[in-house]
């Protein structure tokens, strides 16, 4: 095991991919010169030159089609946003392009893209700049969505994506990038599909994913001093999504809250909800509660931006409802 | 300023109550004499008018929920005037808080039902899916089991402890009705079985009350019974000639009722109660009348019944008791009695001993009138009989008050022409 930093893990895994397989190339704004906009890809341009480290315009529709076009002819591009926000401008590649073009092709071709960047909120970077857009993408058929908690799997799941024949959406987290964690040495790799259990526990099950996953074990511990007992589980991948490990939690708490970034119609946490009803039914005790970012555009103000984001206090106030502590 | 409306105290005993319907909803405007909701409580459904005039706000307790006295029910002040302060501040009610925007509060603290009691609607039990299924594996009947999740909900907390909840059939209520059940024709036991499971009702408002109620008094109230077997000869003749020249039809009861009212006048011992402090003797001769209905069992209070004919006796009795049975009588209607008669000769009785009803010292049960040979003169002769037990309240009423008024009561039933004289 090695102790890093969330950052340093993508990073590894990066490196190990483009060390291993020399199709493996990394394209996005400030990658290159500026060492990542997050200091994420620092000293790869020096290691592995201009030729595959690229530094873009400002250009997302662009490189986000270069990337896929390259993916196609049979290159493994990793194409940074330097948030997920900006994929909006390059939203028609990804929907229409690096989703379809192996179905619509008949199989003759095939796009092993990756996407990446930090994704939900950060501190006070507007409004613009603060949405969590995995539940636009895990919409998609056709796209892989994966959002790591930790270090270990943020690199494991990394060189997974790097490997995957298919497009691959992998959302990072500002506030996660200085998170520090255990990572195993030597060839790590995580599946898709495959959630973690973060925190074992018999009352109610957290389910969360990406950064919620640490505010669910802050409210986790909060609820243990009260005598509930939490079960933490952290999806890691959105797209596949692993029924089997969230319908044997429910089965042994019989109780769930969804807590993630992200509006509450619709999204990850409204798929999970309609998962675990339709497959465990006979399992609820109580209906399953949904702790989500407000129902606004983020708002500038800091204290503001605060109240709309999801925090510890009202998931351990969805778990003393479903847990029947409170009406 | 916007202020919460709590539950008022709709009746002489009420604790909590539950709220039937509303019949204001939130953003309507209120006049102070407003009918506001109905609420049940355990004397009557009970009318719920407002103090205040402004808008309503908001609703905190849904239709379906069950409210202790003086917990927050609604809010009204003046229109779009903010609730939260208000509202969050507010005890523990039976009402869902206000959930956060983004998070979903259960949904039927959005969507309350618009009528019926919680814990059952058209005979289904609110239980999660997860009790349902424990049920099912165990063989437990959610009847018996009390919920205490939101809105009643069997939630499986409720199982834990008493995980075998046996299976009770209701015992019928003070008027059994007659069932064709017991000699059904021979059946493959093994399809029979699940066709004669026992059925069971949870409790309402006023089976809690009579159980409250009369366990009190069998626990609280040293009984004592007294009974006597009256010629009603004179009594069965009197009748048979009062419907045959009257257009309405006069009931033994009713004439049963008027004579107690006679031997309460002669013999007003009996019209008492004991109180820690002193012993009251009433002046009032205000009867409460046992009348079955549906559920169970209330009893109307018939006031000043020595001051009232036969004929007007009868009349309100029948009153009360559509009254009763269509769930219409006031609390007032059913309080302030000073002695209890209930008559299950009507049934076939002939004689029982009555639970008294507190805090009255004394109620006389009546049995049916039967035809048998009785002695007149040297001669065995076709008579009729009538048993009388008075359940005495031993701390107010002694042995021989009880037995005075019975003897009282007994000259009136033998020369019953002194119903018609009062």
């Amino acid at each position: 095991m090695k102790s890093m930093r969330f950052r340093e893990a993508v990073r590894e895994a990066i490196a190990e991919e483009m060390e291993r397989d020399d199709r493996v190339f990394l394209m996005g704004e400030e990658v290159g010169q500026y060492q990542g906009a997050y200091k994420v890809s620092e000293g790869l341009l020096e290691r592995f030159g201009e030729r595959r480290v690229i530094d873009t315009p400002i250009t997302e529709a662009g490189f986000a089609g270069i990337g896929i076009g390259a993916a196609m002819v049979g290159l493994r591009p990793i194409i940074e946003f330097m948030t997920w926000n900006f994929s909006a401008v390059a939203f028609d590649q990804i929907l229409n392009n690096a989703a379809k073009l192996r179905q619509m092709s008949g199989g003759q071709l095939s796009v092993p893209v990756v996407f990446r960047g930090p994704n939900a909120s950060a501190r006070q970077v507007g409004s613009q700049h603060s949405h969590a857009m995995e539940h636009f993408y895990v919409n998609v058929p056709g796209l892989k969505v994966i959002a790591p908690a930790t270090p270990a799997d943020a690199k494991g799941m990394l060189k997974t994506a790097i490997r995957d024949e298919d497009p691959v959406l992998y959302l990072e987290s500002e506030t996660l990038y200085s998170v520090k964690g255990d990572v195993p040495e030597g060839e790590h790799l995580v599946p898709f599909g495959k959630a973690r259990i973060a925190r074992e526990g018999t009352d109610c099950t957290l389910i969360s994913y990406s950064r919620m996953v640490h505010v669910c074990l802050d409210a986790a511990e909060a609820l243990a001093a009260k005598g509930i007992d939490c079960e933490v589980i952290d999806l890691r991948s959105l797209r596949p999504l692993d029924e089997e490990t969230i319908v044997a939690s429910l089965t042994k708490t019989h109780r769930a809250v969804v807590a993630y970034e992200g509006w509450p119609y619709g999204g990850v946490g409204a798929e999970v909800v309609d998962r675990l009803q339709r497959l465990a039914f006979d399992e609820l005790d109580a209906p399953i509660l949904r702790v989500t970012t407000m129902d606004v555009p983020m708002p500038y103000n800091a204290k503001l931006e605060q109240l709309v984001i999801p925090q510890a206090h009202r998931i351990i106030d969805a778990v003393e409802r479903v847990t029947y502590r409170r009406t | 300023m916007a202020r919460v409306v709590d539950m008022p105290k709709l009746s002489p005993t009420m604790e909590e109550g539950q709220i039937v319907t509303w019949h204001r909803k939130e953003g309507d405007a209120v006049e102070v004499d407003d009918l506001l909701a109905e609420v049940e409580t355990d004397k009557a459904t009970m009318e719920f008018r407002s103090f205040d005039r402004g808008t309503l706000l908001k609703v905190l307790a849904p239709a379906g929920s069950m409210v202790r006295l003086g917990d927050p029910v609604a809010v009204i002040g003046k229109p779009g005037e903010s609730t939260e302060g208000l509202v969050s501040g507010t005890r523990a009610g039976a009402a869902p808080a206000t959930a956060p925007a983004g998070v979903d509060a259960p949904s039927e603290a959005m969507t309350p039902a618009t009528t019926a009691p919680v814990l059952v609607t058209g005979g289904r039990v609110k239980a999660s899916p997860y009790v349902r299924k424990l049920a099912r594996e165990r063989g437990l009947d959610l009847l018996t089991v009390h919920g205490s999740g939101t809105g009643g909900r069997i939630v499986a907390r409720d199982l834990d402890g008493g995980a075998v909840a046996t299976r009770v059939t209701a015992p019928s209520a003070a008027a059994p009705k007659p069932t064709s059940v017991p000699f059904a024709a021979p059946v493959s036991a093994t399809v029979a079985r699940e066709a004669r499971e026992s059925v069971s009702k949870p409790l309402s408002m006023m089976r809690r009350t009579i159980a409250r109620r009369l366990t009190e008094s069998k626990r609280d109230v040293p009984h004592f019974y007294l009974t006597i077997d009256v010629d009603a000869g004179a009594l069965f003749e009197l009748r048979a000639r009062l419907n045959a020249d009257l257009d309405k039809k006069i009931s033994f009861n009713d004439l049963v009722v008027k004579a107690v009212s006679i031997a309460l006048v002669r013999a007003p011992e009996v019209n008492a109660q004991f109180t820690p402090e002193a012993l009251v003797y009433h002046r009032r001769i205000d009867l409460s009348i046992a009348i079955a209905v549906d559920e169970g069992l209330v009893t109307p209070v018939l006031r000043d019944a020595d001051r009232k004919s036969v004929v007007e006796i009868s009349e309100e009795i029948q009153t009360l008791s559509a009254r009763a049975r269509d769930k219409k009588l006031t609390v007032e209607e059913m309080t302030g009695g000073t002695f209890s008669i209930s008559n299950l000769g009507m049934f076939g009785i002939d004689e029982f001993a009555a639970v008294i009803n507190p805090p009255e010292g004394a109620i006389l049960a009546v049995g049916a009138i039967r035809a048998e040979p009785v002695v007149r003169g040297d001669a065995v002769v076709p008579g009729k009989r009538m048993k009388l037990t008075l359940s005495c309240d031993h701390r107010v009423v002694d042995g021989a008050v009880g037995a005075k008024f019975l003897a009282e009561l007994r000259k009136v039933l033998e020369r019953p022409l002194q119903i018609l004289a009062h």
